[in-house]
This record gives structure tokens, sequence and C-alpha cells, in this order.
């Protein structure tokens, strides 16, 4: 498979102090994450970042961006090289604590007034839930760690709403070739994106951006997503994200920044997520026409019709005038995509597409042990049957706040009924508890995160700062400059100045 | 099926058939662990539901 990673913002509560700050909250455990690798972190390098690139081919002036964008430092150098020198800067203005970059080559740090894990590239879709589940075990232990150390309790939920109109994201990054026009690849793979949420939903309890009517619905974020392209992530936020930011060879790659889908605490959810959309992109690379016939007639409202559909019976319109449900788009999909699939792995995807669409076709809760908003409605369901009366026939109504508080605490990391339930045996894994203890010590092996994350779990005291595509090297040299490893073809996973180092 | 011998186990060269439960006592222990989660979530939603719900606020992220 190609080259993916997942980023995760966590939801952050103080359950004794509701109304704490979650930035200070939020860095005071990136800080705990620190303490918690001990020597094995290093700081973030902003020295290659872009945001104000655009997948459309211009580039944002700096006046007019807002300043969320900015996340880049000004001395962006556009000769990639091999190994260039740095000139050292002096004390450094982003606060240290602000970022922890790890042995397994994930970016623990704060975006926004969330702690967010970016998970390191990896280039299959059992890895990357392996590695995705390695960020929830990261994100315990430093909450834990902060417990310690501030003796105060911090409460993470892998959601992505708090039910009063604040959304936060969790986002999937796909290598893909720059050669593919970036139009095509949007208008391609928007029909996936709108009707994957049968199986990538989490499930929410309120309908609408403020829960403003009560009800249940497939998909977290589907009431956030206000338009079909765009470079936002905040406002407005588009089902395409156009930002044009590689972090990798500028002339080969682009990295698709997916921000439409929902946090998920189900393997199989996370696996085909990241699975079935690598496998259309492999499609749309390669151009096929046969996906032209899928275009939605109205993608962002249908976004909405398929997170309300639990019958998974809705018709959508396409744009060539006819009809087709969600699930036939998928099934249509899965068809397409038999030709792209190139090895076992990419079979065994295609083996779970199938068979979680067959299970949604002919029985909802059959997949409940796969598909995660499947798995919650049925609890919820079953809670509120405990609860039928006179009055209530039916059981709990949808805006009775058990039920909201169920679906909250669903999603908190340790001991959420999401994880609960695991413990209880109704979940399918799809990788062991050991397998996610070594992802959370050690980066993936066939990507340059074995780099990153190698060079700060063997020589630390080497590193002044990592990013994606540098590593940047504080030794005792002639030149007496910082040396800026450039690692810019994501699968290079050896380079011969860091294997010498992690080597030795 | 896998053949069986005079004693009544399959042959050693043959794979044995996964020891699955039936589906009816499958079924029956999900509906056993669920009742017993549902049964610790009721008890615990009795409690502050009302309060937890309004406390959860969060920022817009990304």
């Amino acid at each position: 498979m190609r080259v993916v990673g997942i980023e995760t913002e966590y939801g952050i509560v103080d359950p004794d102090e509701p109304r704490a700050n979650p930035i200070l909250m939020s860095s005071r455990l990136v800080a705990a994450c620190r303490g918690w690798a001990g020597e094995r972190t290093t700081r973030w390098d902003y020295g290659g970042e872009d945001p104000l690139q655009d997948q459309r081919g211009f580039r944002r002036s700096r006046a007019s961006a807002t300043p969320d964008l900015l996340t880049d430092a000004p001395e962006y150098d556009e000769s990639a090289g091999h190994v260039t020198l740095r000139r050292r800067r002096g004390s450094w203005e982003d606060p240290a604590h602000l970022n922890a970059v790890l042995a397994n080559g994930a970016r623990f740090y704060v975006d926004h007034a969330h702690p967010e894990y970016s998970g390191p590239e990896v280039t299959s879709a059992r890895d990357a839930v392996i590695w995705d589940r390695a960020g929830d075990a990261i994100a315990l232990a430093s909450a834990e760690r902060y417990a310690a150390d501030e003796g105060s309790a911090v409460h993470l939920y892998k959601n992505n709403v708090d039910g009063k109109g604040a959304s936060y994201g969790t986002h999937e990054n796909f290598l893909v070739s720059r050669a593919t026009d970036f139009e095509h690849l949007a208008r391609r793979l928007t029909p996936h994106l709108v009707t994957r949420q049968v199986f990538t939903g989490a499930g929410r309890v309120g309908l609408g951006p403020f829960g403003e009517a009560a009800g249940f619905q497939i998909s977290q974020r589907a009431d956030y997503m206000e338009a079909e392209v765009g470079l936002e992530t905040t406002l407005r936020r588009p089902i395409i994200n156009t930002r044009d930011e590689p972090h990798a060879e500028r002339a080969r790659y682009r990295r698709l920044h997916v921000i439409i889908g929902d946090a998920n605490l189900f393997d199989v959810a996370t696996y085909l997520k990241v699975g079935t959309t690598s496998l259309v992109l492999a499609a749309i690379e390669a151009d096929d026409e046969r996906l032209d016939a899928l275009e939605l007639a109205a993608p962002v409202a249908a976004v909405q019709a398929v997170s309300r559909d639990l019958a998974l019976r809705e018709r959508l319109e396409l744009a060539s005038g006819e009809e087709a449900t969600a699930l036939e788009i998928q099934r249509a999909l899965l068809e397409i995509c038999r030709t792209y699939a190139t090895d076992a792995g990419d079979a065994a995807i295609i083996a779970r597409w199938e068979g979680v669409l067959e299970r949604l076709a002919a029985d909802l809760f059959s997949a409940a042990r796969e598909v995660e908003w499947v798995a919650k409605l049925q609890l919820l369901g079953r809670l509120r049957a405990r609860h039928a009366s006179d009055a209530h026939p039916d059981g709990l109504p949808w805006d009775d706040a058990r039920l909201a508080a169920m679906d909250l605490q669903w999603s908190r990391l340790g001991d959420g009924w999401a994880t609960r339930l695991a413990q209880a045996g109704q979940v399918e894994r799809l990788a062991t508890d050991e397998e996610v203890a070594a992802a959370v010590a050690a980066a993936p092996q066939d990507t340059r995160a074995r780099l990153r994350g190698g060079i700060v779990a063997a020589r630390p005291d080497l590193v002044d700062a990592a990013g994606w595509s540098t590593v940047v090297l504080d030794r005792e040299t002639d030149h007496g400059h910082l040396e800026v490893v450039h690692l810019d073809e994501p699968h290079a996973s050896r380079h011969p100045l860091l294997d010498a180092l992690i080597g030795g | 099926m896998a053949q069986l011998n005079a004693q009544g186990q399959p042959y050693e060269d043959e794979t044995p058939e996964p020891e699955a439960p039936a589906p009816a006592a499958a079924a029956q222990a999900s509906n056993d662990a669920l009742d017993d989660l549902l049964a610790e979530i009721d008890g615990s939603l009795q409690v502050n539901a009302e309060q937890f719900v309004r406390s959860f606020v969060q920022k817009g992220g990304q």
C-alpha cells in the first residue's frame, strides 16, 4: 500500500475542574509526555513547513492568511538536498514543551486547544491501526504522568464533537502521485469520502452542529462539512482539503490531507478507513474513468443525508441523474478497486470491505463487532429499552442526558465504554496488545519514520530537532553549524549518516 | 467435515475443525457480556449524566 499516516486531536477535560484552560492542560500534557519519554524525545523542526501552499497551484500571501495557518518558521528553504547546514538561531521562540518527537516516529504536541498525536508514516492499513492505537497508549501514559506531576487528573476523549458546536479532527494523510491532476482527484474521491461513513462512522447522539435536534447519526464529523474543496481546516471545513504541504519531494508527491473522517476506537473501522481510501486513490491515479459514473449531484448535502440514514436505504442523486444508496456506491467502488489490489495486504482489505458491506446490507447488527457506530447504536438501543415505560414505550427519548453522556464516555481513553466493550470480547481486534506495545516504543521499519524514531531512540543527545522530512543534528563539527538531514523520500528507511549514528 | 477414526477423533494428518461455539451459544454469551456492561453503564449514568454532559466543553480544532 502507499505511505499513510493518521493524526488525532483528543478532547481534553479536567474532571474536577471543567473550566480549566485546555491550552494550558494540553501543553502540560505534552510536557508530561516528554517526562514519560525520558531522554528519548526531541523538539519539532519548523524549518520545512509551508502551510500557505495550495494544491490548486497558487500560494496564499502571508498577509491574507488567518493566524492559524501560520505554522511555519520564516526561513523556508526550497533547496532540499541530502544534508545542508543551518545557522544556529540561539534560543527558540517556540517553547520546547509544546512538542515531543518520539522514538516511535510520532509527534505529540498541542494543536489549537487540543493535544494531538500525529502517527508515523506506515505502508499498510494494519500498521496504521497499530500505530494509531500506540498513540492512544502514549496519550494515556502521558495522562497518568500528568496526574503524578500536576496532582490533578486529566481525561482524554478520542471523539470529534463536544455537542455544543465545537469539532476537532482526526485526519488521514495519503501520499499520492504529483502527476495526478488535483481537480480530477477531488472530484473522483468525493463519492467515496461521502459514502464510506457507513463503516467509518463512530456514531453520534445529537443532530446538527450544536446538537439542536434529538436523534442518532452515523458520523461525528458530518455536520461540520460545509464545502466541497478548500484550504481551511477550522472554518468552512471542506470534504477535500487542498493544503499542498507534501512533507516530501514536491515534484513527485502530494500529501492528500483528509479531514472528514471520525476518530475510531474500532480496529476494523480504522483499517477500512485507510485501506479503502488508499485503493480508491490507486484507481484515481490510474485514471479509471469508471469512477465518473459515481459522481454525486450534491456532495455536501449527501454527507449529512448518509449520516442520518440509519436504515442505509436513502437514495442519493448522482450527477448523471441516476440514484444510488451509499451501500450501492460503496459496492461499485469495491468492484472498481479489485483491479488495483496488488498484494496480500490489498486483498485482505478487499475481502474485509466486501464482508462488512454484506453484513451491513443483510443485518445491521451483525456488523456490531466491526463497525463502531453500529456497536454504539446497539448499546444505546438496549440502554433505552431498559427504561421503557407507559409514558415512553420506546424507552429513553434521544434527548435524555444519559444517552448523550454515554456517547461522550464511549470514547474516553482507558476506561471508556468502547474500551470496556472490547475488554468484554465484543469488538474484533486486528492487532494484539503486544504489537501495540511494541509500536509505542519503536517506529515502523519500512518508511523514513525508522530514521526519525531510530535516532531519537538511540542518540537523542545528537538531535537538535526533527520534522517529517528533516532530522537536525547538533554535533561537534569543524564548520560549527547544525546539520539538516533531508528525508524527502518517505519510502526511504535508510540513510548513510543516520544509520551510522543509530548503529554506533 | 474432517473424517473421524474409530475412536471418533479426527485423523492426525487432517486439520481439525476450529472449535467455534454453536451460533446460539455465542449469541447468548454476547448478550450476557452486553447485559453486564449495560447494567454498569446504567448505574453510573443514574448519578450525574446531565452535569457530565453540561461540563464537557471543548474548543474547536481542525
